[in-house]
């Protein structure tokens, strides 16, 4: 008698944004998976199974690609993991000083970049670093250090560090924004119990506010991996499809570009460079299971 | 009663707007030459649409380095331009074989033209053809004709000669020696190693034995421009690493270098750029008296959407585009892109007649991995593009380039296995 009713506003409401998301993200995704198991031949499709994934990573000529690839996304993270996250995590910091002025100046000034078109910054610093018309060049020159400039965008060592820390300065604002909104959350309380047991200063940080902070420097750290693995804008506007030198700078996004769509004489390749953002789709997904199975149940979380 | 009639009023106006419009039809074209934009709307459109009232053009190109990738998303979308330029070789066959681009084969105007001009955009067999030839590129030097007098130099003619100039120009410093980056790749392949290549591999001759397997990418022929690339590295601007194509560009028409490794597309560009004056020469021969060879590269067509909604309308514009009269303003208006037609035309512009004029005295051909070649993977442009730079920079040395696109290309090229 007193069956439960259904609940139609609350599928109702979940409606418009459930087939939203499923029209543009959930079915893309699954038919572009599915694209990776076929290949065409004499302009028909045709079911080829886990050929195109044996071909990726088993042909040489793919999977020199590929691991290129990989190799320098992994690098690429590297840099943003070891220099964007410890930037931040110490802009942050110094933002949170409560004696610091002009606080809010430097935090918005800081944060502008991450708004910034990735075209318009892998201009801007392509013209900066420029051999010819950059300012790079005449600022070393004018502190004497003309010897340590190199045309670093064009050198296969240094193409890809250069462009990770390009990088790094757009989205250093991303770290130090998360980092500062859970300082902000700490208790005074806690500190000030810290002070009277002679915890002070940089010693507060480390070990008062530091382990606080931990689930977010994890959070954070995931939205770096996902972000870097998916990068691919930075690499085109600054070095184009075929990302040189020598493919120093190719990453698994250029790589799938180039593969997809084809470049100059090159045909493109649906087939295959649905495979190819297959293997980014795993490598992703594998990624975000280890953090969350691997590392997030583990993290100790204080009551605050 | 009032809410129904104007209801209809609406229909009917909404009507009579569609037939009002549906006289004029439009006709949009796909292009990659966002850089003649302005020819084609002040000039070429207007010459046409003069003597065919009733038709609208309208020109949208995009980035060249974009095109392919975009026209081919369009088209399988079916929202590309009723009329598309075609690149010539692979890329445009592979449209026509999917569909894309219909047969002109039965279009009286193609006849205006040879067999060689068509050959870009036909089948293997030669049964269809898909595009109608528009222009060629031809390669070669632009100097800067004040830098020369200035130090005293002549054009080179001979490979010594070539470097000889060079040599002085780097001596006296005043300019930089020869414009032209690695950044962006192409420039290194197409303006270096297959502007002087020709000259190596006995332009046709050599191609053609590639292409049946005669001859190998291993063969002095085909490795000796890198070696003479490599020779280029120090002569390139500070910084020639990290210069892109628009940075070679800028720094030869603001007059501070003196050789331009160029392709005959520049030539409008330069001429509205450049304030002193330009010549060019040919790429030079090894020894005084050598046949010489060219570069003269069938690069433009144009053919018709096969999804378009008004066919008759875009044959009409394809016809046109086959007569001598578009011949005269296209070749007039864009020098540096020479027409393919039989009809000959009467160049103004000086450095596009001196282009032109090599055609009399040297043999023609096209660039060396366009037909057939780049059809697999590893793509064989693709690959010259980076092997060139290589050489230029000194990181492989001749030998080794030339082994590691032989094996890339035997890889899926029957007669070279």
């Amino acid at each position: 008698m007193n069956r439960p009713r259904i609940r139609w506003h609350i599928v109702v409401f979940l409606a418009p944004a459930v087939l939203v998301y499923t029209a543009v993200m959930i079915f893309p995704l699954f038919n572009t998976l599915r694209l990776a198991l076929f290949t065409e031949v004499d302009q028909t499709r045709v079911f080829v199974g886990l050929q195109n994934f044996r071909t990726l990573f088993f042909d040489p000529i793919w999977s020199e690609q590929f691991w290129n690839a990989l190799g320098n996304n992994f690098w690429f993270f590297l840099i943003h993991m070891l220099v964007q996250n410890p930037i931040g995590i110490a802009l942050a910091a110094l933002l949170s000083h409560p004696r610091l002025r002009f606080a809010a100046l430097y935090r918005s000034a800081i944060f502008i970049p991450t708004i910034l078109s990735f075209v318009i910054v892998g201009f801007a610093w392509k013209l900066i670093l420029s051999p010819i018309w950059g300012i790079a060049p005449s600022m070393l020159d004018a502190i004497g250090l003309k010897s340590l400039f190199a045309p670093w965008l064009g050198k296969e060592e240094y193409a890809l560090t250069t462009l990770a820390l390009i990088s790094v300065w757009q989205f250093v604002g991303i770290p130090m924004m998360l980092i500062y909104a859970a300082l902000l959350t700490i208790p005074e309380e806690i500190l000030e119990a810290g002070e009277i047991d002679g915890i002070t200063g940089a010693s507060a940080f480390w070990k008062i506010k530091l382990p606080l902070i931990l689930p977010s420097i994890g959070i954070i750290s995931i939205l770096t991996f996902v972000g870097n693995f998916n990068a691919f804008d930075l690499i085109y506007a600054s070095q184009g499809a075929l990302a040189g030198p020598d493919f120093s700078t190719d990453i698994l996004g250029t790589f799938m570009y180039r593969t997809f769509f084809g470049f100059q004489l090159q045909l493109g390749d649906p087939h295959m460079g649905s495979a190819i953002a297959g293997a980014m789709f795993a490598i992703i997904l594998v990624g975000v299971c280890i953090y969350l199975f691997g590392i997030q149940t583990r993290m100790r979380r204080y009551q605050l | 009663m009032t809410r129904r009639s104007l209801k209809l009023a609406l229909l009917g106006t909404t009507l009579m707007a569609t037939t009002a419009y549906a006289e004029d039809v439009t006709l949009t074209i796909e292009s990659w030459r966002n850089d003649d934009l302005t020819l084609w709307q002040d000039q070429i459109i207007p010459a046409f649409e003069a003597k065919h009232p009733g038709i609208k053009i309208n020109f949208t190109p995009s980035a060249p380095a974009e095109y392919n990738a975009v026209l081919n998303s369009k088209l399988d979308a079916g929202s590309a331009g009723d009329l598309i330029t075609c690149r010539p070789f692979d890329a445009s066959l592979a449209l026509y074989e999917a569909g894309h681009l219909t047969d002109l084969s039965g279009v009286e105007a193609m006849g205006n033209f040879s067999d060689v001009a068509k050959s870009a955009w036909q089948t293997d067999d030669g049964s269809a053809s898909f595009c109608v030839p528009m222009a060629s590129v031809i390669h070669g030097f632009i100097y800067n004709k004040d830098a020369f007098a200035e130090l005293g130099i002549e054009a080179p003619t001979t490979e010594d000669e070539f470097f000889a100039a060079l040599d002085k120009i780097r001596e006296d410093g005043t300019y930089v020696p020869m414009a032209m980056g690695t950044n962006d790749q192409w420039e290194a392949a197409t303006m270096g190693y297959n502007n002087i290549g020709p000259n190596y591999w006995k332009g046709e001759e050599g191609r053609q034995a590639l292409i049946a397997g005669e001859q190998k990418l291993t063969d002095e022929a085909w490795t000796a421009p890198y070696a003479t690339l490599a020779r280029w590295g120090e002569y390139l601007g500070d910084g020639y690493e990290a210069q892109t194509y628009p940075d070679s560009q800028n720094i030869f028409t603001l007059g501070r270098a003196a050789i331009y490794p160029a392709g005959s597309w520049e030539i409008s560009g330069f001429n509205a750029q450049a304030d002193f004056e330009m010549g060019a020469f040919k790429p030079p021969v090894q020894n005084a008296g050598d046949t010489c060879y060219i570069s003269d590269h069938t690069d433009i067509g144009i053919g018709m959407n096969a999804a378009t909604e008004h066919p008759e309308a875009a044959e009409t514009f394809l016809a046109w585009v086959a007569s001598p009269e578009f011949a005269e303003i296209f070749g007039n208006a864009l020098p540096g892109f020479f027409p393919l037609s039989d009809t000959p035309v009467d160049l103004q512009d000086p450095l596009a007649k001196e282009f032109v004029g090599w055609r009399g005295e040297c043999e023609s051909t096209i660039r060396s991995t366009y037909q057939i070649l780049s059809r697999g993977t590893p793509n064989l442009e693709n690959d010259t593009w980076g092997a060139s730079v290589a050489a230029i920079k000194g990181t492989s040395t001749p030998a080794e380039l030339g082994a590691e696109l032989q094996e890339g290309l035997a890889s899926w090229y029957a007669p070279h296995q």
